[in-house]
């Protein structure tokens, strides 16, 4: 049951083969257990998610039981959930239970899902590596000497180490795709405003978009029929139609067109990652696709443009924590300023300091020009790029990061080598394009390596058939970490 | 481009936090390092290229001046760090 597909386990709920209470006392069971080790969730409320687990039963035994009726789903603690403690990883929100959800948490509650828990996360989102939050870091679950990637580290990680079946992630620079690569599992960031962001705790506006992340493409599809839709409470939610993003699954891959760009296929890379990458696009060719070089010239610039408008519109974004209305606020103080101060000083860690005063910097009067339009300029660019290389190619492709998981510690004290091991991914939420990454192979220290599979605006069910076409070819996606 | 110590404080002034002179000597330093990376950005020639601030060029949706909201003002305070008769409570700001 532990590997079940959500197809699987839907299957078994309708059949009434198992009740969503057993299935989701199950996976609570092993979440308390394996939490201890990994650090995966900040809130488990077992009372809560049996609850829910109980009304889907009813549901499902009434005949009215929809695709993830009952199933226990992880939710990024980024998202505002009702009754829920919601911290967002942060000292500042450590006492914020929330009095609304999230357009999404709403989503998976109408669809009858259960909430099994709030999964551990970068502060605010910040971070690659989970290091940065307030419940201390998460552990990779192949290695617990390595980190499981960030910023939706803990939600990569349950889903890895089996404690829930499918959980929701964020990506503003790779957040759900470089932990979904580190720690093995399948995660797509979808077109920007393709899901509501009302309720998801924001970092960089422009940015955000919410994502599922799951054992395999074809739980992702699932997931994002129940994420994506337009909600007018997101003045960015883009009003579509909506989409079954599981109509293209089975189409085969004859004949499909897959770019490589020459810039991510460097000496950058781990040889590891190289290896297993391009052993992936050899069986891409198997399955009929060819390949075709491609360029995108301003790759370099990703990291320094998005280091400029990422924390502006943080700087922005978390001047709301205040300590007046909700959250954090210093016992002791002098006056007003002073309040502000020492509360933000005590309720904000360092690296969410840090990019509060860059954005703060670049905003800064003298100085807007230089930093912030230029990177705006660079930003359209970066799309040019991207939409160059789309006339050649129907999918772009090449490594998630870098390298595979790296250790705990090894890269906190510098900042700099931190950002840059994003380069792969910032440029997609740059440009505001779909991607995901899928499990393609283990590298160093056997650690898994993650396939970027980078597609064109509103291209997620082509980019959902394309890996999952891969993975009925392989069972990397099936492969679980030794407890 | 360099930054100084007073940038720093000037900075951390200017978003209301509060820093030692110890950390905004090790915040100098990191976001130096920060900024090198950022310098790189100035390598390129946009003088005709609009900027970019959204992935999608859309409209703001308008909507008809209409009540949508209720009352939930119990529900909001309810996590307020101090409220007082249904106001919330901050430092005395004027004399």
């Amino acid at each position: 049951m532990l590997n079940a597909s959500l197809k699987q386990l839907s299957a078994m709920l309708a059949a009434r083969k198992i009740s969503s209470v057993e299935l989701t006392s199950e996976f609570l069971k092993r979440s308390r257990a394996l939490n201890p080790t990994y650090n995966a969730f900040i809130t488990l409320d077992e009372e809560t998610s049996l609850a829910q687990a109980q009304a889907a039963d009813t549901l499902i035994a009434s005949g009215r039981g929809q695709s993830l009726t009952g199933i226990p789903i992880a939710q990024k603690d980024i998202f505002c959930t009702k009754g829920w403690l919601t911290t967002c990883g942060s000292k500042m929100l450590s006492n914020f239970i929330s009095p609304y959800d999230a357009h999404v948490i709403g989503r998976f509650n109408a669809g009858g899902a259960v909430n099994i828990g709030k999964t551990n996360m970068d502060e605010f989102a910040m971070g690659s590596s989970n290091e940065t939050s307030f419940y201390g870091p998460v552990k990779n679950p192949w290695d617990t000497a390595a980190v499981p990637g960030g910023s939706s580290g803990g939600s990569a990680c349950a889903v890895a180490a089996r404690m829930a079946p499918a959980a929701t992630g964020t990506d503003t620079g790779g957040s759900i795709r470089q932990p979904a690569a580190l720690c093995g599992i399948s995660g797509l960031k979808p077109t920007y405003g393709l899901v509501s962001r009302y309720g998801m705790i924001a970092f960089a506006s422009s940015l955000d978009q919410g994502g599922p992340m799951a054992k395999s493409a074809e739980d992702l599809a699932l997931m994002l029929n129940v994420m994506a839709g337009f909600d007018a409470r997101d003045s960015t939610s883009l009003e579509r139609e909506p989409e079954d993003y599981t109509r293209d699954l089975e189409k085969p891959l004859e004949g499909l067109r897959i770019g490589l760009p020459k810039e991510y296929f460097v000496k950058e890379i781990d040889e590891d990652v190289a290896r297993a990458v391009e052993a992936a696009i050899g069986q891409y060719r198997k399955l009929g696709a060819k390949t075709v070089e491609v360029s995108l010239p301003n790759t370099k610039l990703s990291v320094p443009v998005y280091y400029v408008l990422a924390p502006a519109e943080a700087s922005s974004n978390l001047s709301r924590f205040d300590g007046v209305r909700y959250g954090h606020r210093a016992p002791d103080y002098l006056d007003l300023n002073d309040m502000y101060r020492k509360t933000r000083s005590q309720g904000f860690g360092a690296e969410v300091k840090r990019r509060i005063l860059i954005g703060t910097y670049v905003l800064s009067h003298g100085y807007y020009d230089a930093y912030y339009i230029q990177a705006q300029k660079l930003r359209r660019l970066m799309a040019q790029d991207f939409a160059g290389a789309f006339e050649q190619c129907d999918v772009i492709m090449g490594p998630t990061s870098p390298t595979v998981a790296f250790n705990l510690g090894e890269r906190s004290s510098d900042p700099v080598q931190m950002y840059l091991s994003d380069a792969y991914t910032i440029a997609v939420n740059l440009a505001g394009l779909p991607a995901m990454s899928i499990p393609v192979g283990f590298g160093h220290k056997n650690r898994p390596v993650g396939l970027h599979i980078i597609g064109n605006y509103f291209a997620e069910a082509q980019m959902l058939n394309v890996a999952h076409q891969y993975q009925l070819a392989s069972d990397w996606h099936t492969r679980m970490p030794k407890e | 481009m360099s930054l100084s110590l007073d940038d720093v404080k000037r900075v951390a002034n200017l978003a209301r936090i509060e820093i030692s002179e110890d950390e905004a000597c090790r915040t100098l330093t990191q976001l130096s390092g920060i900024f090198g990376l950022i310098e790189q950005m100035q390598a390129v020639d946009t003088s005709a290229i609009t900027p970019m601030s959204h992935a999608q060029d859309v409209m703001q949706r308008l909507r008809a001046d209409a009540v949508t909201e209720i009352d939930q003002r119990e529900l909001f305070q309810s996590v307020a760090p101090q409220v007082e008769a249904g106001l919330y409570l901050v430092p005395k700001v004027i004399e």
